[in-house]
């Protein structure tokens, strides 16, 4: 079939467009509240303490207020994510300060508040166990290994300097990261004769559609949830909503009335789950020349107090751990430590992040120690295709991270700049007396990003989706996917009405209702485009295949076809495709067609020794990234940031732009600013003012490449790009920093604080 | 207490409380569910409107402050001519992602095009710099203020401020 | 009196509605106060509406010299002073002044610190009386006021007074209005030649202070006179750095005096760690600032 010119890779407006530029789009809080009540969580104070009691004092409450507790559950007390241990409500005891420990509903939000400040709770506190040290003496809650190769009899060698190989290790901290979506959790659960209905901002109907199950003992029947448009995501409404769902259902069953919760800003910092922290010791061995020859990581995650999604966080963090460059023997071992904060989640990148800012910190160490630039570093390593990746993977031609670092260094001019600035640097000393108002740097990082779920997990689902007819004759796509901002309800219809031969406009998609749409998987892991986007395309192209051979029959005649949705015979237009669905349909013939995902046969990972093909294709991103730091404020202003993404193919490219600039600026402020700040579990920074998200005044000006070298799979060579831009940025941003003014950080946030905390240690310690 | 004041051109009436949020009684009474709470503390910008012609933050803005004054809202700017082209190129140069930050963002950009067609850079960023966006990293956002034509951008584009008032004020 | 809502609409009307009911919440931009839990809120006090008060809105010229009563030690008068004296009215927004053409020349710190509050939104709403009677210490306003020299008006049911700014902070969140007061202007001497500031905030925009530096100086023959040195964040009030002063006063306008005024700077501070920054971040970054503004200014 022949595709009408210009559907991929053009940028028409995007679906949810007008609708969200008018002000006109529904989120969860702007549905009419009439008949609803509000609820409202009573929470810990503590990070771990028994609970001694727990009294609503009916007297201090609204009069009609209701009031649930754990004992109110009668079905399991756990949300089922991996395990199910985090409990809905915290019964016998609280493992992180902001657990949710009772719910109270009301008519109104001032009431709701009120009837919560009439829930009296008595802890008795308990050793909470808070820091990286502590934790890693305790059972880890999780742990993986993978190995290749002899790493540690080269390490060996390498620390006693034989073999010619040298020794570089490193440490380095990643903080946890608030996703700060700007519609903050939100969710509305009503009960009709025994059926219960939830709507809400939320990545995964499904997830919540399960919980809910769970908690609740109900059949598949019984539970309809749907998912609205959401402001924004980023990872952070893929778990913890099936927790608020489970909350606005208890309260909606106690009210005997529909009851939405929706969190304030505070609430949503201190409540919600965050970036795992991480904590990454490398040993590697090196040639001479820069080679790397062996590499040993560790990689720690904070889990937070449950295990929630963690596993498999950890699992795409060890995965990317060496990045995108040749370590042909490597020992990496990942643990996920509990700590009593609350549990870590899913955030943009799951772990590639984290473990790939620590890499690529220690390339720029390797490079320092050898007296070796940073390109020319990456240069010696970088995968190509025909290489292997510690797992075993072999790189197909797909592989663009050689292109991706020098597009990004040649328009960068990365070389000349990090040279004249190092050279900067050397002759005049910029933090010492006499200095110049400002010093800039510039830093260069790559990294890359597995496409879809990690393993097996396309195989066991094969998900779903299925095409339908409407009754005017356009194609509707019905799928589980989420529309978060990152534009699946505008790039789905275009991918299927490319592969149909239909114009845009006569593709719709149906909103996320588990009543109506099949499980096609949840929104994350960059697999909407490639692996539900490509599963769409094909069941359009199927059904309108099906529509046209029942045209041929009916005629008696061969060779139609559908292209810019007119009916094409070999003499030419026949009639128009929604004139010609309606006949169809007329003739009571089959009005969907269903058709499963099918990853790459050919994709094997064995999961106990973590070697195979662990995501079927990798897109990649290298960014050079310009700061200015003030030499008497140590305040850093990234500047400028080149980045070149290789994702494969590029379908719709306003959009693909706008997922680069906005992961990458999300990672920059990850570098420098974004930091949780806990003390005795308390965290201090609940709010706005002071948990410290990039403004316009604080992005960098960017510049974006998009490279295209599609992998075999669809859709047309598609690889996803949602997470590739949070992998390498914040190690650029370092990178910078160390180039202008010579301070080498291994921890991120670089907040000035932390800047000058180096700067003066480096300088007692070259005193003594 | 009652008070009057215009909303996007139209003379209105609203009962409340005196400390009442402008936002509330926006989102509550009228409907107009453009306007959101990001923060409720005046961090994130979700809630700009223009009052009398200027950008303010309404989840900060006591409904007694809005006596005898006009209001407008991302609704009243949609509902011109040149306010829904004005949009309608701002979705299409990707200015939108999950669209949260969206009704403010516009506003603020609206009033700053007004005031500066062509604005620089600079101009953009700190015009806009009250207005959080989570999903762009902001540069779409500043392509479609930068890019668009002047010739838009006359008093027409906003409702008009000086409806019939009600009161003697 | 607005005949609608029978609210205040002078300074009078407004101080008598204060004694008869204290509890009665003067609201300005209310960009402070409508920053307040949501029980507090709806819980609300009676209030009057300072912006709706005409008197205590504006800026202009007026004739009046400063009072020379109770100038602390220091702040010494300069010679030549002849009016005319700015006068900023309390509830003049920090967009007004941003942009006003007497602030812009005359008082540039003045004009830079406006535009550097919070964001537009913010400034459009934001009253330099609201910034001085919340007395945040981290109030970006404070040093720079400090550093001009500036007076208060303060209108009392008793009559107007006005006092030094100097005297106006007495200690954290503690000012010299007393029950019942507004304050209803400010007012700005003649403007020194040679004016600094810097803010060190938590970010580019939409920020607040760690730390913040204000000053303001003649100059004779290549020597710096008349200093004076405002810093904020560092202590629960805006305060002098005394110190720093006495190191330029007299002194010529070179790297030394300001890398001595600096260091005198550091010693004589005593910030503190809070959420946003740490004692030993503010120290360092206040004096390399005074240094830096020294050598720029
Ligand atoms: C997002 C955000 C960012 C901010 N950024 C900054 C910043 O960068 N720098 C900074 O310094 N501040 C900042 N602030 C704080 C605030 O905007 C300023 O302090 C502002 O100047 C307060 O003025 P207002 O008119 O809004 O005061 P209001 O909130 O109206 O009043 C504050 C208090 O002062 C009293 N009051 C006000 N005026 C008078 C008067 N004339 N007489 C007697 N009492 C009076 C009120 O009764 C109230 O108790 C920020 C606030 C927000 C929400
Ligand atoms: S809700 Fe008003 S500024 Fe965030
Ligand atoms: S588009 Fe999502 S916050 Fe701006």
């Amino acid at each position: 079939m022949k595709h009408p010119p210009g559907i991929l890779g053009s940028s028409p407006l995007r679906r949810d467009g007008l609708e969200k530029v008018t002000g006109a789009a529904r989120y969860l809080d702007d549905l009419p509240a009439e008949g609803t009540w509000v609820g409202a969580t009573v929470r810990s104070r503590h990070p771990h303490a028994r609970i001694v009691s727990l009294r609503f004092d009916r007297t201090k409450a609204p009069a009609d207020a209701v009031f649930v507790h754990a004992g109110d559950i009668d079905g399991v007390n756990g949300l089922q994510i991996l395990d199910d241990r985090w409990p809905i409500l915290a019964s016998k005891e609280v493992h992180y300060v902001g657990e949710a420990v009772a719910l109270v509903a009301a008519p109104t939000a001032e009431d709701a508040l009120r009837a919560a400040a009439a829930v009296e709770v008595e802890y008795e506190q308990r050793p909470a166990v808070l820091d990286w040290e502590e934790a890693a003496r305790n059972e880890p809650l999780y742990e993986l290994a993978l190995d290749e190769g002899r790493c540690e009899a080269i390490l060996e060698a390498a620390a006693n300097g034989d073999d010619g190989l040298i020794l570089v290790e490193g440490e380095y901290f990643t903080g946890a990261q608030e996703h700060l979506y700007l519609e903050t959790q939100a969710m509305l659960a009503e009960w009709v004769d025994g059926r219960l209905a939830v709507t809400g901002s939320m990545q995964c109907p499904y997830y919540v559609k399960n919980a809910l199950q769970h908690v609740f003992s109900l059949g598949e029947d019984a539970v309809q949830v749907v998912g609205r448009y959401m402001g924004g995501a980023f990872g952070g409404k893929e778990d913890y909503p099936s927790l608020l769902a489970a909350h606005a259902a208890l309260l909606a069953r106690a009210a005997r009335r529909p009851v939405r919760i929706v969190y304030d800003r505070h609430e949503d910092i201190v409540a919600t789950t965050k970036r795992h922290p991480s904590h990454t010791r490398i040993r590697s061995a090196v040639k001479k020349d820069g080679t790397l020859v062996a590499a040993r990581v560790d990689f720690d995650l904070d889990g937070g107090a449950y295990l929630g999604l963690s596993p498999v966080v950890l699992s795409r963090g060890i995965l990317h751990a060496t990045g995108p460059y040749r370590v042909p023997n490597v020992r990496i071992r990942g643990r996920v430590l509990r700590t009593d904060t609350p549990p870590s989640g899913a955030f943009r990148g799951f772990g590639a992040p984290q473990s790939q800012f620590a890499w690529e910190r220690h390339m720029d160490r390797i490079g320092r120690r050898l007296g070796i630039d940073p390109l020319t570093l990456r240069r010696r390593n970088v995968l190509h295709p025909g290489d292997r990746l510690p797992t075993g993977q072999l790189m197909d031609a797909s592989c663009g991270a050689a292109a991706a670092l020098e597009e990004a260094a040649r328009r960068g001019d990365f070389l000349r700049r990090w040279k004249k600035a190092e050279e900067d640097r050397r002759r005049d000393e910029p933090l010492g007396r006499g200095n110049r108002p400002v010093a800039t740097g510039v830093g260069l990082s790559l990294a890359f990003h597995g496409a879809g779920f990690t393993g097996l997990g396309e195989h066991r689902m094969r998900s779903p989706v299925t095409v339908r007819l409407t009754a005017e004759g356009r194609l509707e796509i019905l799928c589980a996917a989420t529309e978060m901002g990152q534009g699946a309800v505008t790039v789905l219809p275009m991918l299927a009405a490319d592969a149909a031969g239909l114009r845009i406009d006569d593709v719709l998609i149906h909103e996320p209702d588990t009543d109506v749409v099949p499980d096609s998987g949840p929104t994350v892991a960059s697999r909407t485009t490639m692996v539900v986007g490509a599963t769409a395309a094909r069941a359009a192209h199927e059904l309108v295949q099906r529509i046209v051979q029942w045209k041929e029959e009916q005629m008696g005649e061969a060779a139609l076809r559908v292209e810019d949705s007119r009916l094409l015979g070999p003499g030419g237009e026949i009639g128009d495709f929604r004139e010609l669905a309606r006949e169809y349909l007329a003739a009571g013939q089959p009005d969907a067609v269903t058709v499963h995902n099918e990853p790459p046969p050919w994709q094997r990972f064995d999961e106990d020794s973590y070697h195979g093909s662990a995501y079927p294709t990798y897109s990649y991103q290298a960014q050079v990234i310009e700061v200015e730091v003030d030499t008497d404020t140590l305040q850093v202003r990234p500047t400028r940031a080149v980045a070149a993404a290789e994702v494969g193919k590029v379908l719709h490219e306003v959009q693909c732009r706008g997922q680069v600039e906005g992961g990458l600026l999300q990672a920059v402020g990850w570098a420098l600013w974004e930091e949780m700040k806990r003390k005795d579990g308390q965290l201090l920074n609940d709010r706005m003012t002071t948990y410290i998200v990039p403004t316009f005044l604080d992005a960098p000006e960017m510049e974006v490449h998009l490279i295209e070298e599609p992998w075999e799979g669809p859709p047309h060579g598609a690889k996803g790009v949602g997470e590739l831009p949070m992998d390498g940025p914040a190690s650029a941003v370092c990178a910078a920093i160390e180039n202008a003014v010579g301070i080498a950080l291994d921890s991120i946030p670089a907040t000035p604080e932390r800047l000058l905390d180096h700067h003066i240690e480096a300088a007692q310690g070259g005193r003594r | 207490m009652k008070v009057h004041f215009i909303l996007n051109g139209k003379a209105v009436e609203a009962e409340g409380r005196p400390t009442d949020r402008l936002l509330d009684v926006l989102r509550h009474v009228f409907h107009l569910t453009g306007a959101k709470e990001g923060c409720g503390e005046g961090e994130c910008g979700a809630c700009t409107v223009l009052l009398d012609g200027r950008t303010v933050l309404s989840c900060l803005v006591p409904l007694i402050q809005v006596d005898g004054r006009s209001v407008i809202t991302v609704e009243g700017l949609a509902a011109t001519e040149k306010g829904h082209a004005y949009l309608e190129r701002f979705a299409l140069k990707g200015g939108t992602q999950c669209g949260a930050c969206t009704p403010g963002i516009v506003l603020s950009g609206a009033h700053l095009l007004q005031e500066h067609p062509h604005p620089s850079h600079r101009e953009v960023a700190h015009a806009l710099a009250g207005n959080i966006c989570r999903c762009t990293g902001y540069q779409a956002i500043q392509r479609a203020l930068s890019e668009e034509p002047e010739a838009v951008l006359d008093s027409t584009l906003l409702p008009a401020a000086d409806a019939e008032r009600e009161d003697g004020s | 009196m607005n005949p609608a809502s029978g609210l205040p609409r002078t300074v009078d009307e407004a101080l008598l509605r204060l004694q008869e009911r204290p509890d009665t919440v003067a609201l300005a931009g209310c960009t402070d106060w409508m920053v307040r839990d949501r029980l507090a809120r709806a819980d609300a006090p009676p209030v009057i509406d300072l912006l709706a008060i005409e008197e205590l809105h504006g800026i202009e010229e007026i004739a009046t010299p400063p009072s020379e009563a109770k100038r602390p030690a220091g702040a010494d008068a300069d010679p030549t002073t002849p009016p005319p004296l700015l006068r900023i009215g309390a509830t003049t927004t920090f967009g007004e002044i941003r942009v006003d053409r007497r602030v812009v020349e005359g008082y540039p710190i003045l004009a830079e610190v406006a535009s550097q509050i919070g964001s537009r939104q913010i400034q459009n709403r934001a009253t330099l009386g609201g910034n001085l009677v919340n007395a945040s210490p981290a109030g970006d306003s404070l040093p720079v006021l400090l550093a001009l020299a500036a007076e208060v008006e303060i209108a009392s049911p008793d009559g107007r007074r006005r006092i030094p700014y100097d005297a106006f902070h007495l200690g954290y969140r503690e000012t010299a209005l007393g029950p019942g007061e507004l304050l209803t202007a400010v007012l700005l001497p003649p403007p020194p030649p040679h004016q600094a500031f810097r803010k060190v905030g938590t970010r580019a925009a939409v920020a607040i202070s760690k730390v913040m530096v204000a000053m303001a100086a003649h100059s004779r023959q290549g020597r710096w006179s008349s200093m004076r040195i405002a810093a904020g964040s560092v202590a629960p009030v805006p305060m002098r750095l005394r110190a720093a002063e006495k190191v330029c006063e007299g002194a010529p306008i070179d790297v030394e005096t300001a890398t001595e005024a600096a260091e005198a700077a550091w010693g004589e501070v005593e910030p503190i760690d809070d959420v946003r920054s740490t004692a030993r971040y503010r120290r360092w970054a206040l004096s390399r600032v005074v240094r830096r503004l020294l050598l720029e200014m």
